[in-house]
């Protein structure tokens, strides 16, 4: 992929700085490629869409594009869609699965019975499945007991908004992913002796889009409407970028998901409640993290720079990141996971559980990566299962 | 097709066999003979006869679809073995007779929708094959109205005058002078494959134009090119290994099919041996060209093309390329693609206005679409942009007017198959 003008100097600047910035990994991809499927994607167009869009032009890796269409010809695959799966099926005795219910988009329930059934849902709604289903005993925080719920943990954002005297960054020349980023301060990368904090961020400069209704940046202090407004969109689109530090949150007692005691769905199951805030080592480090994107911001020719600083609690409202994980941790000890090292369910062995669900902490990184290699490895053990159906890891 | 032609084939998909249904008649003693039935199936592929005997989400070979032609709506026969409403009693005689003379087991006549000027140069060995085949199908009781044409095409016996002046009954002649590749391609194209049924001009009574066989026509809205082996819009720029890659996977790297022949290629071609994909374009490569010569190509500084490739920039470029290159395996490259030099743009327009889905194959799996434009470019605008394609990097062919664009429209609009 190629990288936009952003990117190049924020390169030159860190370089110079002593860091060591690269290209990020992006599902997109540059040139037209048959991939081993047999499935056919084209060069990204840089449209600038992809981060939150499907691609019409073939260029992102989505399932869609690069393992449907060869699935889809197998005769032993179907997908029913519009489907919502609401309980994975138990045996009387909790210890297997013997299937799942779903409802269809006519509103009827089914039975579908199975062997094995995999819980690929997403990582929130994994463990709302295995709540819903009475897979694995409930986290309770009070006595921090139970596995299903504890360990969930979000990720911190940060940074510095860089303001140039006379730049033209073409932020609408942009792919979800596309920009480089620098783990010099991510993870053990570096010495967290006199900082006081635990964790790190990756920290990245990208354009993802200029879509006129969500990307119309603008000073800080500008007024939220009116000819002033206006007046600000226009001669700041061009002229600003932005540096961001995607931060690791560590995982609290007090951060965890349950069942809702009050709302329900329209199918009338509780609705999962989510209960967070970032503590005093993830405020921290991100705004550590904000001060060394700020002074990124300023090496690489920044006119005025705004650094965005980890304020206040956490809030639903603004976008943050997708990034969630936890809830239904893979871990060595039955009592403090949900899962063995293999996904597979501690309590009920034909149940396995793919997703960022799994991660016990949040990295200071986008989880894709991670999930893949997860779920590869998982779907590795399985196969090993399959032929002899039991726990394939002893509790 | 051209208004006030009647032609008995309006869907190329759907050519359907006017197999009747039968009042009496024993069951047929049952050919029990492994290697006709694999053969036979494979001839049944090759003959893409699932494609028309089949209703929209019916059974397989269970009849029912539902065929617009200029005399009415004809619905296709169940060819199942299933006694009373398919063909269950048929021998294998009556089968040959249907296919070789176009004729119902009482002797009515079959109407020639039902491609039977083709598949008389079947050889018996291969009905005899097919009817084995047919023979092994699970029966469907599925009961079709056959009644569905209006006074007078529903008097069968008219027939009789249609096949003096039109069928030519009678097996296959090989030419002696020709490899043996060469004839099992045109034994191929001209009888079973019945290609020409779609790719040759129909004349008045709807019988294709023996003068003017594989050079192109219009069906269901869209363009059967020309296969001859003609330069301009035929197979001239194609080699051999290119019409096998096409018929097996759907595509070569620059093309691919959508549209009825994205049906035939899924349902037929790329299930037949290599053998005979190879033995098809040596025949279709060798047997000679012919077609409309080239005009000169509209100047760049025609308004016309001055409006397309305005259009072509902010619409087809992203995909298509601004050089017309396409993106190999995925998106057509339009420089040099005789789709859009064909005499009739019809595909082209619809592709357009409607949009389209290209073949999928266990070697091509992707299917890619092309999204349809018609609800944002209006007729001048298509006219444009397609006369800009038909005209550009190196590319000639007639512009397109208005008026064709909104002929078309009035057929296609919603039909983005």
């Amino acid at each position: 992929m190629k990288q936009g003008y952003a990117q190049g100097l924020f390169t030159k600047a860190a370089t110079g700085m002593g860091l060591h910035p690269f290209p990020r990994p992006s599902a997109n991809i540059s040139v037209a490629y048959t991939n081993p499927y047999g499935c056919t994607m084209a060069p990204c167009t840089y449209c600038g869409f992809c981060e939150r869009f499907g691609c019409a032009n073939y260029s992102k890796s989505s399932p869609q594009t690069c393992v449907l269409p060869a699935l889809v010809r197998e005769p032993t695959f179907e997908a029913r869609t519009e489907c919502e799966v609401t309980k994975v099926n138990l045996s009387g005795d909790g210890k297997t699965a013997t299937g799942v219910t779903y409802v269809d988009a006519n509103g009827d329930e089914w039975e579908q019975p199975a062997d094995l059934v995999l819980v690929c849902a997403y990582s929130l709604f994994n463990v709302r499945l295995l709540l819903l289903s009475g897979i694995g005993k409930p986290y309770n925080p009070v006595r921090d007991e139970g596995v299903v719920g504890r360990n969930y943990a979000y990720q911190t954002g940060s940074g510095s908004t860089a303001i140039f005297e006379d730049a033209k960054f073409n932020p609408f020349a942009a792919a979800g992913s596309l920009g480089v980023a620098l783990d010099d301060y991510n993870s053990d990368n570096f010495d967290h002796g006199p900082h006081g904090f635990v964790g790190g961020a990756s920290i990245t400069s990208a354009h993802t889009n200029g879509r006129p209704i969500l990307y119309h940046p603008t000073p800080r202090g500008t007024p939220n409407w009116g000819s002033v407004w206006k007046k600000a969109v226009r001669e700041t689109y061009q002229r600003v970028t932005n540096i961001g530090a995607q931060g690791s949150v560590m995982s609290y007692r007090n951060n965890y998901l349950d069942l809702d005691p009050t709302y329900k769905d329209p199918l009338g199951r509780p609705l999962m409640r989510m209960t967070f805030d970032y503590q005093d080592n993830e405020r921290k480090m991100a705004n550590w993290m904000a001060d060394r994107c700020d002074e990124i911001a300023k090496a690489m020719g920044a006119k005025t720079t705004q650094i965005n600083r980890l304020v206040g609690p956490w809030s639903v409202v603004p976008y943050q990141t997708t990034h969630n994980t936890g809830g239904a941790i893979m871990g060595s000890d039955p009592k403090t996971s949900a899962l063995n090292r293999y996904l597979q369910s501690w309590d009920v062995s034909n149940v396995f559980v793919m997703g960022a669900s799994a991660f016990p902490q949040n990295a200071g990184y986008n989880p894709t990566g991670t999930v893949g290699a997860l779920t590869y490895w998982a779907l590795d053990a399985i196969l090993k299962y399959v032929k002899s159906p039991a726990p394939l890891v002893h509790s | 097709m051209t208004s006030g032609r009647m032609t008995w084939i309006a869907r190329l998909s759907y050519a359907v066999a006017l197999l009747p249904l039968i009042a009496a008649g024993d069951a047929a003693a049952d050919p029990d003979n492994y290697v006709d039935v694999a053969r036979g199936k494979a001839l049944v592929a090759a003959g893409d006869c699932v494609a028309c005997h089949t209703a929209k989400g019916g059974a397989p070979f269970a009849g029912g679809l539902a065929l617009q032609t200029p005399f009415g709506a004809i619905m296709t026969p169940n060819i199942t073995p299933d006694n009373a409403t398919g063909i269950g009693s048929w021998s294998a005689d009556d089968l040959a007779r249907a296919m070789h003379e176009g004729r119902r087991p009482g002797g009515n006549f079959l109407y020639p929708a039902f491609p039977y000027p083709y598949y008389t140069k079947v050889t018996r060995a291969d009905v005899d094959a097919i009817y084995a085949y047919l023979r092994t199908l699970e029966p469907v009781t599925d009961s079709v109205d056959r009644n569905t044409l209006p006074v007078p095409f529903n008097i069968r016996l008219s027939m009789l005058g249609w096949n003096a002046l039109f069928f030519k009954p009678g097996p296959f002649v090989a030419d002696p002078n020709r490899s043996a590749e060469f004839n099992r391609g045109a034994y191929l194209v001209e009888g079973l494959g019945h290609c020409g049924a779609c790719h040759t001009p129909f004349n008045a009574f709807g019988a294709n134009k023996a003068d003017r066989y594989l050079q192109g026509n219009q069906i269901d809205y869209w363009t059967a090119p020309n296969i001859t082996n003609d330069m301009q819009s035929g197979l001239g720029k194609w080699s051999v290994d290119n019409v096998v890659e096409y018929l097996k996977t759907g595509q070569t790297a620059t093309s691919l099919a959508s549209g009825p022949m994205k049906d035939v290629i899924e349902n037929s071609t790329s299930k037949m041996p290599d053998a005979d994909l190879k033995a098809i374009a040596v025949y279709l490569k060798e047997r000679g060209a012919a077609g409309s010569p080239a005009p000169a190509p509209l100047p760049a500084t025609d308004q016309r093309m001055q409006v397309g490739e305005a259009i072509f920039v902010d619409t087809c470029a992203a995909c298509h390329t601004r050089a017309g290159s396409g993106v190999e395996h995925l998106f057509p490259k339009l420089a040099g693609n005789v789709v859009t030099t064909q005499d009739d743009p019809a595909s082209l327009i619809r592709i357009v206005i409607a949009g389209g889905r290209a073949a999928a194959t266990d070697a091509r799996p992707t299917s890619p679409a092309m999204p349809s434009l018609g609800f944002r470019l209006n007729d001048e605008q298509v006219a444009a942009v397609v006369t800009y394609v038909r005209n550009s990097w190196g590319n000639a062919a007639l512009p397109v007017s208005a008026d064709t664009v909104r002929a078309l429209r009035a057929r296609v609009t919603g039909a983005g198959d």
